[in-house]
């Protein structure tokens, strides 16, 4: 920090005519001057007093979303130096640089400069290969973090907006990548663009237009390159930033969420204060996911678009596939049937439309209503702040795994080459297997998803009403055996309980429009009904105030039993306290007095909060 | 006659009759010298025949006893020494069990047995001889020329070998193989016989010199240093797609969860 | 209804009351406090003890804390110059070969250096606000998103005192001429868009996307080397990846737009092993065929050819096509069979288009007629 301008500071002394009312630290003395210039003109003393200390949560997965911002930082700062060198021009020329291997060669200045940033600018390699990596980190960073948010619904009231800011991120994102993907006009990415000129001809009725007027003309013209360089330096960031900055903002408005746990309350949010701790840790962040992305440049290639060569019309190469974030499209391509209509003079491309156009506008659409949808069924109407545990929404869960199942399956149908040669397996079962994996594998991920739900609330449920598995088996006299079981903290117990319930409705009575319900009144409330069975039908109900204080008696009468501590082995099977001496190994019979106190200490705690 | 004999003691008589005999000697000579090829002959023939044994002890069952094919395996008529020289030193042939392409495995007989086993084949009916060094082996190419063999390669080789050579998928579990670390013979011999699926590009269409090109355009692609780091498999997208879910996004979730993680507590 | 419908609950919230409910009744038992919150039947004990960390308690442990982040922000210096040391000094053709890793030291070098200085400086600031930081968390207070009844009421009413003072109440045409005006005022701005490219009229399509550079006469040449093709060149299970011989007059776009249609494929089979159609019977020179390479279906160019079997498989996503039988799909999504070009032999003898594609090559449109395509069967 700079010494404060002496003068500055007793100028603003002056001016405001009072002497500053306390002594503050060397820190705020040294800042005092500029920053008191500052505020002067900015006033921002007021604008940092609610924000500087603003409380942030801790958590891993809320990192997730940061390092999407981070690489898109990183995408900044690289891709500023690469405009540098970069010419998007598709004129033709002919190569002379350094890479011995196509001097000589006919290609567009688009490749020839990319190939002279790779090989004769200092580094030159080094900002392109970080971009590209900062791109693919980008969007998987999106979508982990988006898989974050609808698991832990997160997007519930307040957020759906935020959500669908989220949701226009991520198909921005998909696009600016695909975009800068193709500026290289190497042989992948240009195949990749003669995809997209056929995906854009398929479209019904006005197509052929479209495909006209984006390339300037016929495929391939001498513009598209131009203009996708403009969309993918200018325009979509542009769109990108808007985006990410009204994304933030709301985060600050609502203040972030929060897991259940004690003293997590829907009305607070507790964590730590944005300065120093979280600047500290969110900076930190940002440098750690910088320097990964630095070396993730310098140590993995990726791209190497030398070895493709130019692209011309004519030539193509194995394994011909997009960046990972369109894999799923292509994939979808791939294994989609050859459907194709040929009605009088025209013809209908459903082989190339639905699982291009058709999937992409699917996906965003099913994100973007699925909020609104949850929000009908459950027809709650009030604020989220408490994130949910996904196994406490059995089918909001099931049915983000069955996306994600059928996600992933057209993602491989995208690789199902590599899979048939890696794997030696023919290339054909693997299409045909995918055409039925990608239907027949979501529902069945549901239904097993929704199971282990179930399963993992029940499990949630006996830690709450029997406590948690102590590793102590003890014998009956009659030679049975039981694992002793400890209470659970009373922090987890209300973490346990903190989740909102919701029951399946039923509609009152048997069609007889009574109390003047219309017909379709009526059948909104059935298929509200039938909706709140299907979402809510299997779960598993919270335990009663009744059966948990009978719980918690329980232990509670152990402990009262004159045992001390003892309770640990005596378990809530009273009676068995002999149970346990007979053949035990000393670990557990001496156990009255030091082996089991390290457990018991919690017990302990417990006792005395209660006394 | 009396020419001859009224001059037997003429002075010159000697040394002309010594020429004479030279020059018999010389024609003798040169009419028995062949008598070399003709031994190689018999060696070729001799190799031919051992050739022949070779074959129907391990090709026979398969291709038919005099190379004619049967439902199990071609005809080998006309295809050449060049394509079994290719087929049996990649160790592709003979093939252990019917399969939807030969596999390259490990190599079942010496190089005389390969050469006999070729010379035998080619006996069977005309095809492409085994190419020589100075065939196959590229020399003397400019850098230029070494690019117009990538052209060549990316028009005809990478649709099935992939533009860096890394092979790629064919339909019902077959496949183009990698050519990474193939021979430049080899490389050469492919193109000139076509084996199995592959089809042929032969000498009058892809000339020789197309062919060097292109095997030294492989050749300097495979030597060259990965200039971008660790190659990752070289199989493009996909690999490049799994590293960044498993180490980028990998290593930074590692690093965020160390971030939020409460340290060790003092009690 | 649903749980939340009965009662009092959480629908309140923008009010900013905890869900939980009141505490009252709330009763302990065995450790747990209970309330008679049907939905939340334990009650919050209040955030967890705060445990100091062994910094909080032994210096030395801070000092060593202390230490790790400064040596990890003073290494940050040394990578830097080291990275501007690289820069100069390596020579840009020095390779490092050292197991897997076969690279430019260069790249090496400047990437390691910049980025673990990078990563250092993250590594320290993380490890300070770790170990050194205060870790005591803290609340505050939410506030529903939704604003007050007051503000709300003062915002219509200023809203309401604004377009009184506008008069637009009184003078509605004028409003609604202004909103029209700047609708309207959008119009050139999209017409400005008209131009991005030629309209895709009939006219337009039939010379361009519906036409090759292909005619009678014009002589089959190999892509690359332009060398002319004769039959006695091709034996059978050859392909030749080909183009026509008046490619080479084109240049720049025009040649780049040649070169996405008019790619072939020739190929010899025997003619005893696949199935000609007598109406295509002269479109073909003793088992050599010519097909556009350029995929039916997104436009690949497509040559991967398998001799035995006489199927083409499509790179890009797996199209099948066989050439024995007229370029009909076998396999894959594309719908339509690979347009073949009927050829001849010239009079020196060498291979020559005997037409033009008789149908649109390349990918579908919706214009396109696709009734003319060769279907499997017909002859």
């Amino acid at each position: 920090m700079a010494k404060p301008a002496a003068t500055v500071a007793r100028e603003a002394d002056l001016a405001d005519g009072k002497t500053p009312p306390k002594q503050f630290g060397p820190v705020f003395k040294a800042a005092s001057g500029p920053a008191g210039w500052a505020d002067e003109r900015l006033g921002l003393a007021s604008l940092g007093k609610h924000n500087l200390r603003k409380i942030f949560p801790d958590h891993w997965s809320f990192l997730l979303g940061e390092i999407a911002l981070y690489s898109f930082i990183v995408l900044l700062l690289t891709g500023v130096f690469l405009t540098l060198w970069y010419q998007p021009s598709m004129d033709e020329t002919t190569y002379d640089g350094t890479y011995q291997l196509l001097r000589g060669v006919t290609m567009s200045q688009a490749y020839s400069s990319t190939v002279h940033i790779s090989f004769d600018i200092r580094g030159g390699l080094l900002l392109r290969q970080m971009h590209h990596w900062a791109a693919m980190l980008f969007v998987a960073a999106m979508i982990c973090h988006s898989l974050r948010v609808f698991f832990t619904g997160a997007f519930r009231k307040p957020r759906e907006l935020n959500w669908l800011l989220g949701v226009g991120l991520m198909g921005i994102g998909l696009i600016e990548g695909f975009a800068g993907y193709s500026l290289p006009d190497d042989l992948l990415s240009g195949t990749g663009l003669r995809f997209v000129d056929g995906l854009i001809r398929s479209i019904p009725l006005v197509g052929t237009y479209i495909e006209f007027f984006i390339f300037g003309g016929e495929y391939p013209g001498d513009l598209i390159i131009p203009r996708l360089y403009m969309a993918h330096i200018l325009l979509i960031p542009a769109v990108i930033l808007g985006l990410i900055a009204a994304h933030l903002a709301l985060v600050v408005y609502h203040k972030h969420t929060q897991y259940p746990g004690p003293g997590r309350k829907e009305s607070n949010v507790v964590g730590y204060p944005l300065f120093p701790v979280y600047m500290a840790k969110a900076g930190g962040f940002f440098f750690i996911v910088f320097g990964v992305i630095t070396l993730m440049g310098a140590l993995m290639q990726l791209n190497p678009v030398w070895t493709y060569g130019p692209y011309t019309p004519n030539q193509v190469t194995a394994g011909a596939q997009p960046d990972w974030y369109m894999g799923f499209v292509e994939g979808a391509i791939r294994i989609m049937p050859n459907w194709e209509w040929h009605i009088g003079g025209t013809t209908w491309s459903w082989n190339i439309f639905l699982p291009g156009v058709g999937l992409l506008t699917a996906l965003f659409v099913i994100m973007g209503v699925y909020p609104f949808v949850e929000r009908w069924v459950t027809g709650d109407k009030s604020e989220h702040h408490i994130l949910d545990r996904p196994r406490n929404n059995p089918t909001r869960t099931a049915f983000g795994v069955a996306a994600m199942t059928c996600y992933g399956f057209f993602w491989m149908g995208g690789g199902n080459d590599i899979i048939a040669t890696h794997f030696h397996v023919s290339l054909n079962n693997v299409t045909y297997f995918l055409r039925v994996a990608v239907f027949v594998g979501p529902v069945l991920a549901f239904l097993i998803t929704k199971r282990i739900c179930i399963g993992l609330q029940r499990a949630s449920e006996e830690r709450l009403l029997h406590g948690a598995e102590s590793g102590i088996i003890i014998r009956h006299p009659s030679g049975g055996y039981e694992e002793k079981h400890t209470p659970i903290t009373a922090e987890e117990a209300y973490t346990l309980t903190q989740h909102k319930e919701y029951v399946p409705i039923t509609v009152g009575g048997d069609g007889t429009d009574h109390n003047g319900v219309s017909k379709r009144d009526l059948g909104k409330q059935k298929r509200r009904a039938l909706a709140t069975r299907f979402y809510f039908g299997d779960n598993l109900r919270k335990p009663t105030r009744a059966e948990i204080e009978e719980a918690a008696a329980h232990f509670d009468h152990d402990g009262a039993n004159g045992h001390g501590h003892g309770e640990l082995e005596d378990g809530h099977s009273n009676g068995h306290s002999n149970g346990h001496s007979n053949g035990h190994s000393n670990g557990h019979s001496n156990g009255h007095s030091n082996g089991q106190a390290a457990i018991g200490s919690d017990r302990d705690d417990l006792e005395t909060a209660d006394r | 006659m009396r020419f001859l004999s009224s001059r037997r003691r003429h002075p010159v008589a000697k040394p002309l009759l010594l020429v004479f005999a030279l020059f018999v000697m010389g024609g003798l000579y040169a009419i028995l010298a062949p008598s070399d090829v003709s031994s190689a002959d018999t060696t070729k023939s001799q190799q031919v025949e051992a050739g022949r044994k070779l074959f129907a002890v391990g090709c026979s069952s398969c291709h038919g006893l005099n190379g004619q094919g049967s439902s199990q395996g071609p005809t080998l008529v006309g295809v050449g020494a060049a394509a079994v020289d290719f087929q049996v030193s990649t160790g592709r042939m003979p093939l252990a069990y019917p399969q939807q392409q030969a596999p390259q495995t490990k190599v079942s007989y010496n190089d005389d047995e390969i050469a006999a086993l070729a010379a035998y084949v080619q006996t069977l009916g005309p095809g492409p001889e085994i190419p020589s060094a100075s065939q196959y082996q590229p020399s003397g190419l400019t850098d230029e020329e070494v690019a117009r063999g990538g052209e060549l390669f990316r028009t005809n080789c990478s649709a099935c070998h992939n533009a860096e050579g890394a092979g790629g998928a064919l339909p019902n579990g077959k496949y183009a193989p990698s050519l990474v670390g193939v021979s430049d013979k080899h490389i050469y011999e492919a193109m000139l016989t076509g084996p199995q699926q592959m089809p042929v590009f032969s000498d009058q269409v892809v000339t020789p010199k197309d062919k060097q090109e292109i095997i030294a355009y492989l050749q300097t692609l495979h030597e060259r240093p990965n200039n971008g780091g660790l190659a990752l498999g070289g199989i493009g997208p996909v690999s490049e797609g799994l590293w960044t879910w498993i180490v980028g996004l990998g290593v930074l979730v590692a690093f965020a969860v160390w971030i939020a993680a409460k340290g060790a507590k003092a009690k | 209804m649903s749980g939340t419908d009965d009662g009092p609950d959480g629908n309140n919230l923008p009010e900013g009351r905890d869900p939980r409910g009141e505490l009252t009744q709330s009763r302990s038992v065995g450790g747990l406090v209970t309330t008679d919150d049907p939905r939340f039947p334990v009650a919050d004990p209040g955030m967890e003890e705060h445990l100091p960390r062994l910094t909080d308690v032994d210096e030395k442990a801070a000092k060593r804390a202390e230490r790790q982040v400064t040596t990890m922000f003073g290494l940050v210096p040394v990578f830097a110059i080291a990275f501007v040391v690289i820069y100069f000094a390596v020579p840009k053709t020095m390779t490092i070969d050292f197991g897997f890793l076969h690279t430019s030291a260069l790249h090496f070098g400047l990437g390691t250096t910049l980025g673990m200085a990078i990563l250092l400086i993250g590594i320290g600031a993380v490890q300070w606000a770790r170990q050194l930081m205060a870790d005591q968390e803290m609340v505050d207070e939410r506030h529903p998103a939704v604003s007050s009844q007051a503000d709300r009421e003062e915002i219509l009413a200023e809203l309401e005192q604004g377009v009184e003072e506008s008069q637009i109440t009184r003078r509605k045409t004028m409003g609604y001429a202004l909103l029209g005006a700047i609708g309207v005022v959008a119009v050139p701005f999209v017409i400005f868009l008209a131009d991005l490219g030629p309209i895709a009229t009939k006219k337009v399509r039939a010379r361009t996307i519906e036409t090759t550079i292909w005619k009678a006469g014009v002589r089959l040449v190999n892509d690359v080397t332009f060398m002319p093709l004769k039959p006695e060149d091709i034996q059978i299970g050859q392909l030749v990846n080909g183009e026509p011989a008046n490619l080479q007059d084109l240049e720049g776009v025009e040649r780049q737009q040649a070169m996405a249609k008019s790619p072939i494929i020739v190929v010899r089979m025997d003619p005893n092993d696949i199935k000609i159609p007598a109406s295509r019977r002269d479109w073909q020179v003793n088992g050599i065929l010519a097909y556009s390479k350029i995929c039916t279906h997104v436009g690949c160019p497509i040559s991967l050819w398998e001799q035995q079997t006489h199927h083409l498989l499509c790179p890009c996503h797996q199209s099948t096509f066989d050439l024995g039988d007229s370029g009909v799909v076998v396999f894959g999504p594309a719908a339509r069979s690979l347009p073949q070009l009927p050829i001849t032999v010239d009079s020196e003898g060498y291979l020559v288009a005997r037409e033009g594609f008789t149908v649109p090559v390349g990918p579908s449109y919706f214009e396109r007629d696709s009734r003319h395509d060769y279907k499997q069967g017909e002859n």
